[in-house]
């Protein structure tokens, strides 16, 4: 088995006296699809902050490609092939659509010393989601699933090796969530690993090939979908001890 | 054209030259220079203002370090005009640099706060300076016969300017448009895309890979410069300078007001604002009351945040994209 993509090592994170992430150990398989879940308030968004470098974790590192980047700042963690998207959508707002792909693209390809076609590039993105005819458009007119699927295409305009999406599906409608998915699979084939944040079961169930469940900041179960859905903590933590009662 | 721009920067400033050889009424050149002055400080502000979204309200402490620069180093060195604008800009730009780095961790309004509270203690900090005339101010006699390259440049009969107001005119017309010049190319470049990038969103900015901490000391850095730049002359341009004249308020407003009048996504935005609101508050404090000027800029603001939020330069571009349909 070839070297894992992103390693996750005893990392705990605190805010004040509240334990927010605690000993998480994990690991995400190059070309992986994996899923992250628990309920409200459980960790997933420290964590996934903690490996994107918004928030710095107090134990454990982070190991990214065979690298320790747990030091790294954000743009450096791009850089080497971290990009996510944003739970509630950040668009560079005064920007059009097409510009928005063009900052990583011109931050993060320049970094690589890579001298492609941004554009072109950016417009074939934009194609992917079914979003090219709106390339010119100011953000300000996206409306809510345009706003996600900008998210990932902004996130993959900076050529990631590993894509978080961080609960891109939230408040979509059935016919939507498709629509992401599709998209994310489609990711996935081009050879990106993929961590999937979601509330939403059935994606997650569908698309992920390993999940992880986070309570309280502990990493409560690890396994397939099926195992987990059989998994006793993991009902618990969602719907409460049957013993309680 | 690929260097229009740059041939109309030399025109402008050659234009500018031929100005101060043929108007015989100093008087025009006495108002300009302060217009001019405005212009720097306004574009200033903006690189760091109006393309990252960081609020300066301490410009008139950048642009009294430029000044207090020159009367330190004519007290200790008797220096000329353009070593004064060179050392201003120097010293300023590294006050800028250390600001930076001590407040761009605030944002928003902890960051003009912050701006703001280093304008007063710089401010304290000159009141008590007697080398350099303290609160009570000093008197600077410009150098007689100055001397550049070996060419006399302020003289009645031999020098290429014939008194201190045309130079002084000459100096500011020419750093105005160098400033102009630099905004313009850093709005687009890198870091002018940059800088948009942290003001849409700080964080998305970071983790799409611009370097944020970098950009914004860059832009702290730069903007100090040119506020130092603009303040350098001032000494010699008012003969006298004390800490209230340096320091004023009407500084830090104007380089506030004027880009947001003319608008702050471009670099035009700046030059209008301050040729449109300058010249309003030197004619009416000169023909009408000195106190109106505040007011002037109180009453513009105010209508155009009501009625053209993006200022003359966004409400130009809305209307020309209303008309295409």
């Amino acid at each position: 088995m070839s070297d894992p993509l992103l390693r996750i090592e005893g990392v705990s994170k605190h805010f004040g006296g509240f334990t927010a992430l605690n000993n998480v150990t994990t690991h995400v398989n190059p070309g992986e699809r994996f899923g992250l879940i628990g309920p409200n308030g459980s960790g997933k968004t420290t964590m996934i902050n903690c490996v994107s470098g918004l928030l710095r974790n107090e134990d454990g590192k982070i190991i990214f490609d065979g690298k320790d980047v747990t030091d790294l700042k954000p743009h450096k963690r791009t850089g080497a092939g971290i990009a996510r998207s944003f739970q509630i959508p950040r668009p560079f707002h005064t920007m059009s659509v097409i510009e928005n792909l063009m900052i990583p693209a011109e931050f993060v390809g320049h970094h690589r010393g890579e001298k492609t076609d941004d554009r072109a590039e950016a417009m074939e993105i934009l194609e992917t989601m079914g979003m090219a005819d709106k390339a010119e458009d100011p953000t300000t007119d996206l409306t809510q699933i345009e706003l996600r699927k900008l998210e990932l295409a902004r996130a993959m305009a900076a050529k990631p090796k590993l894509l978080i999406s961080d609960e891109a599906m939230a408040g979509l409608t059935g016919q939507e969530v498709d629509e992401v998915i599709d998209i994310l699979f489609k990711m996935n084939e081009r050879g990106i690993t993929i961590i999937m944040i979601e509330h939403i079961m059935r994606a997650v169930m569908r698309f992920s090939q390993r999940i992880i469940c986070l309570d309280a900041g502990q990493l409560i179960a690890e396994g397939t979908p099926e195992e987990i859905v059989k998994d006793k903590g993991v009902e618990r933590a969602y719907l409460g001890s049957t013993d309680d009662g | 054209m690929k260097y229009l721009f740059e041939i109309v920067c030399v025109l402008l400033i050659i234009g500018i030259f031929v100005l101060t050889q043929v108007v015989g009424n100093q008087f025009y050149f006495f108002i300009g220079f302060v217009i001019l002055q405005y212009m720097v400080l306004a574009t200033a502000w903006n690189i760091l203002g109006g393309y990252g979204g960081y609020v300066n309200f301490g410009s008139a402490g950048f642009l009294a370090t430029g000044a207090y620069t020159s009367v330190a180093l004519i007290n200790f060195l008797d220096i000329g005009l353009v070593e004064q604008i060179i050392a201003g800009g120097a010293i300023a730009g590294l006050l800028g640099f250390v600001t930076g780095y001590l407040t761009l961790r605030l944002r928003g309004v902890y960051f003009a706060i912050a701006t703001l509270a280093l304008a007063i203690i710089l401010e304290t900090v000159v009141a008590h300076w007697d080398y350099v005339g303290g609160a009570a101010g000093t008197s600077i006699l410009p150098k007689r016969k100055p001397e550049l390259f070996d060419i006399m440049v302020v003289d009645r009969k031999t020098g290429i300017f014939a008194n201190y107001k045309e130079f002084l005119f000459f100096l500011m017309g020419t750093v105005a448009i160098i400033s102009v010049w630099i905004a313009r190319y850093i709005e687009n470049s890198k870091l002018g895309r940059g800088l948009n990038a942290i003001k849409d969103s700080e964080e998305a900015a970071e983790c799409m890979g611009v370097p944020t901490l970098r950009l914004k000391l860059i832009a702290t850095t730069i903007s100090g410069a040119m506020m130092g730049v603009a303040g350098a002359p001032l000494a010699s341009y008012l003969t006298f300078i004390d800490p209230l004249s340096a320091f004023n308020l009407e500084y830090a407003v104007n380089a506030i007001a004027m880009p947001m009048i003319g608008g702050t996504v471009s670099w035009m935005g700046p030059v209008i604002g301050a040729l449109l609101l300058g010249t309003a508050q030197q004619v009416s404090s000169l023909w009408i009351q000195s106190e109106l000027n505040l007011l002037i800029v109180g009453v513009l603001l105010v209508i155009f945040v009501i009625i053209a939020p993006e200022g003359i330069v966004g409400w130009f571009r809305k209307s020309r994209k209303g008309s295409r349909g």
